[in-house]
């Protein structure tokens, strides 16, 4: 029993980091129906800001409160930045253009920015410096669940709890969601939309950035490459739950970690990545449009 | 000429990159040793960098903007190169004049040159095949490099195993991805768009994984090593008449692909395939049965593939999975967008750009794939149709303006 909690907790953490990547790609797709492929990059860029910081400041000799609270600032900031730039330079300026021209655009922007990390800082794996405490009071379920395991779990709840009162309650939140539903109505009504497109990056690079700072602590190691394995499982999640749909994109990184952690755990951890992709291939055989997603009506 | 605002503009421009590019260019540390070094002259560089590109593109999106307002006022002329194809009079001598230096390659360079250039070859050949899928039938495969693999283990395996030679193995290959391309496709080709993407970019995945992890079966990790090159009639062959050879059954292979898509483009399946690009449910009104048409396409695409694995394993004469990577799913992809996508020449054009231009950019070997994401990225903002757009095949009624002027008296 205690190895199904075990697991339980593994997958239900992984699941969280997942739908931190997930939402940025949701929330992109939604509203201008374009893979973001460069979101694993952005969210290895928010593993690296924190990385730097965090080694900086501890070298420094600054208090872990503070250390962790500076580099998660920095890792949001600086990651939200790169989503605002790759926006502005690789796709706004193929908002009409083919279908396939931004996708391109967003493979190409993916490898460059992998390189541009690689070359500016280094190709090995770097030990990313311990941020979350073991704490006394996890002590008697500690060999079941880690410390960093329940952190992980607290922080994605109040991220996505903000998450939903901004889209639902805030002036910009509705913006997004008209958007999304309607791009020339909701200009007609006065939406900047170049603004919300903006603010949507934004949003999901922040988004991003404290799901690698949290994994990269948790794992404790980084690299240039790891963007691209979390990007596509992050996408994966989201397809799983529903492309544009949010609460989808939770759900679906929810049923992704679970699955991958039992698989792994009962039967091989070598084909983690393959259970992975069977569950989403099966679930879009059966239903289509993902677990929450609706199903569009085509007109000619 | 040129605005003060435009100057700020820029400048703003380059401070905002060099905080941008602060933490990872300029900030590097050492955790083992507890170091930091500060590289404050990347900084500038970025600063002055960002200034000068900003300026440059400012300069070209003017120009483009001028341009295209005189265009406007003209009629739309057809693309140089569209015509040049068009004419049977530029057409035949120049494809001759391709296929004599081609032919003359091995002759003029060296076994080096020769090697490369059958590289180069190969992905002509992917990226035609892709083509048909992507570019002409508009089903976005992000697992291309699948198929791809299906073929070279299908050489390597047979070989090894039941010790089949080259020959007997070519068909077999394309036949075995094609049909992988079928049994993944009927379940598939139902979906969306986008989702097409991501399962197909997910079973390239699989693929791969299966092949590194099932140890019994593909040696993992390891590959396969010592696969024969193919024989000629049973005769022994030195290293560099082996490389001449199958640079020559590749180039067999692209003529012979060139013939069959340009062939296969102008067919009745070709047309259907360019409709349902445009609009599944009109096509379907149409009466062209959808899952046929799109499993033909997805087929068709792996059973080149398969072809192209096949000679890519006894080119290399060694696999393993890590050739197999999505990143070249990626590149085939970049080149059959980068070309132009359902533009036989584009493509070709594309495929010789985007594989010759890094290896003879050995020198900048660190930077390649840097300027090769950038190039992406450039190309697509500026030039989204590709190198060389496809213009639609139309028919003109020489008669009309007879007609319209007797409707007028």
């Amino acid at each position: 029993m205690d190895y199904f909690i075990e697991l339980l907790f593994a997958g239900l953490t992984r699941g969280s980091i997942y739908a931190l990547i997930a939402l940025g790609y949701t929330m992109v797709y939604g509203i201008i129906g374009l893979i973001n492929f460069a979101h694993g990059e952005i969210y290895m860029i928010g593993a690296f800001t924190s990385f730097i910081v965090a080694t900086v400041l501890s070298i420094y000799g600054f208090p872990l409160l503070a250390i962790v609270i500076i580099a998660a600032v920095a890792a949001a900031v600086w990651s939200s930045a790169y989503g605002f730039t790759v926006e502005k330079l690789a796709y706004r300026p193929l908002r009409k253009a083919p279908r396939l021209a931004p996708l391109i655009s967003a493979i190409g922007m993916s490898i460059f920015l992998q390189n541009y990390v690689l070359l500016a800082q280094t190709s090995d794996f770097l030990p990313f410096p311990e941020l979350i405490p073991e704490f006394a009071f996890m002590e008697p379920v500690a060999h079941i669940v880690g410390s960093s395991d329940m952190v992980i779990l607290v922080t994605t709840a109040i991220v996505m709890i903000a998450l939903t009162c901004l889209i639902k309650f805030t002036k910009i939140g509705k913006a997004m969601r008209a958007t999304a539903q309607d791009k020339t109505m909701a200009v007609l009504v006065g939406v900047n939309v170049d603004r919300v497109i903006s603010a949507t990056f934004i949003i999901g690079s922040a988004l991003a950035a404290i799901g690698g700072l949290l994994i990269a602590s948790h794992i404790g190691q980084i690299n240039f490459y790891i963007g691209f394995l979390a990007g596509i499982k992050a996408f994966t999640a989201a397809v799983l739950g529903g492309i544009g749909s949010i609460p989808g994109a939770v759900l679906g990184s929810l049923v992704l970690g679970l699955t991958e952690s039992f698989a792994t755990g009962y039967i091989s951890s070598d084909y983690e990545d393959v259970f992975a992709f069977s569950l989403l291939v099966l679930i879009l055989i059966f239903k289509p449009s993902g677990l929450l997603g609706k199903t569009e009506t085509k007109k000619v | 000429m040129f605005p003060v605002k435009e100057l700020k503009r820029s400048a703003l421009t380059s401070l905002w990159f060099a905080f941008l590019t602060f933490p990872i260019m300029v900030v590097k540390v050492d955790p083992i040793e507890r170091v930091v070094s500060w590289r404050w002259d990347n900084m500038f560089f970025i600063a002055f960098g960002s200034f000068v590109f900003s300026i440059l593109a400012k300069v070209f999106i003017i120009q483009k903007e001028r341009r295209a307002s005189k265009k406007k006022q003209k009629t739309i002329s057809e693309p140089l190169v569209q015509r040049i194809v068009r004419e049977p009079r530029f057409l035949y001598p120049l494809a001759l004049a391709c296929f004599i230096f081609g032919i003359s390659f091995p002759f003029l360079f060296s076994t080096y040159q020769t090697n490369i250039m059958t590289t180069a070859l190969m992905y002509v050949v992917l990226g035609l095949g892709l083509n048909i899928v992507v570019g002409v039938a508009g089903l976005l495969d992000l697992g291309y490099v699948a198929f791809y693999a299906v073929g070279a283990y299908s050489y390597a395996l047979l070989n090894y195993n039941f010790d089949m030679g080259f020959w007997t193995v070519l068909p077999i290959g394309g036949l075995l991805a094609a049909l992988l391309g079928i049994i993944l496709g009927f379940p598939v080709l139902r979906l969306r768009g986008d989702y097409l993407a991501i399962v197909t970019l997910g079973f390239g995945e699989i693929i791969r994984l299966v092949l590194e992890n099932w140890n019994d079966f593909s040696q993992g990790p390891s590959g396969i090593a010592n696969i024969p090159r193919p024989s000629f009639f049973g005769m022994d062959m030195t290293f560099a008449g082996g490389i001449t050879y199958i640079y020559y059954i590749i180039l067999v292979l692209v003529v012979l692909t060139i013939f069959v898509v340009n062939r296969l483009q102008n067919s009745r399946l070709g047309r259907a395939w360019l409709a349902l690009r445009e609009d599944e449910i009109a096509c379907e009104a149409m009466g062209i049965d959808k899952t046929k048409t799109k499993l033909i396409a997805f087929s068709l695409g792996a059973f080149w593939a398969g072809f192209v694995g096949v000679i890519f394993a006894a080119k290399t004469t060694f696999v393993n999975p890590a050739s197999f990577t999505f990143l070249e799913s990626a590149i085939i992809l970049s080149i059959v967008v980068l070309g132009g996508m359902g533009s036989i020449i584009g493509v070709v054009i594309g495929a010789l750009i985007l594989i010759l231009l890094p290896e003879y950019l050995r020198a900048l070997s660190e930077y390649r794939m840097l300027a090769f994401g950038a190039i992406l990225v450039v190309m697509m903002v500026f030039k989204p149709g590709g190198i060389i757009s496809n213009v639609r095949r139309n028919y003109k009624f020489k008669g009309l303006s007879v007609v319209e002027g007797k409707n007028n008296e």
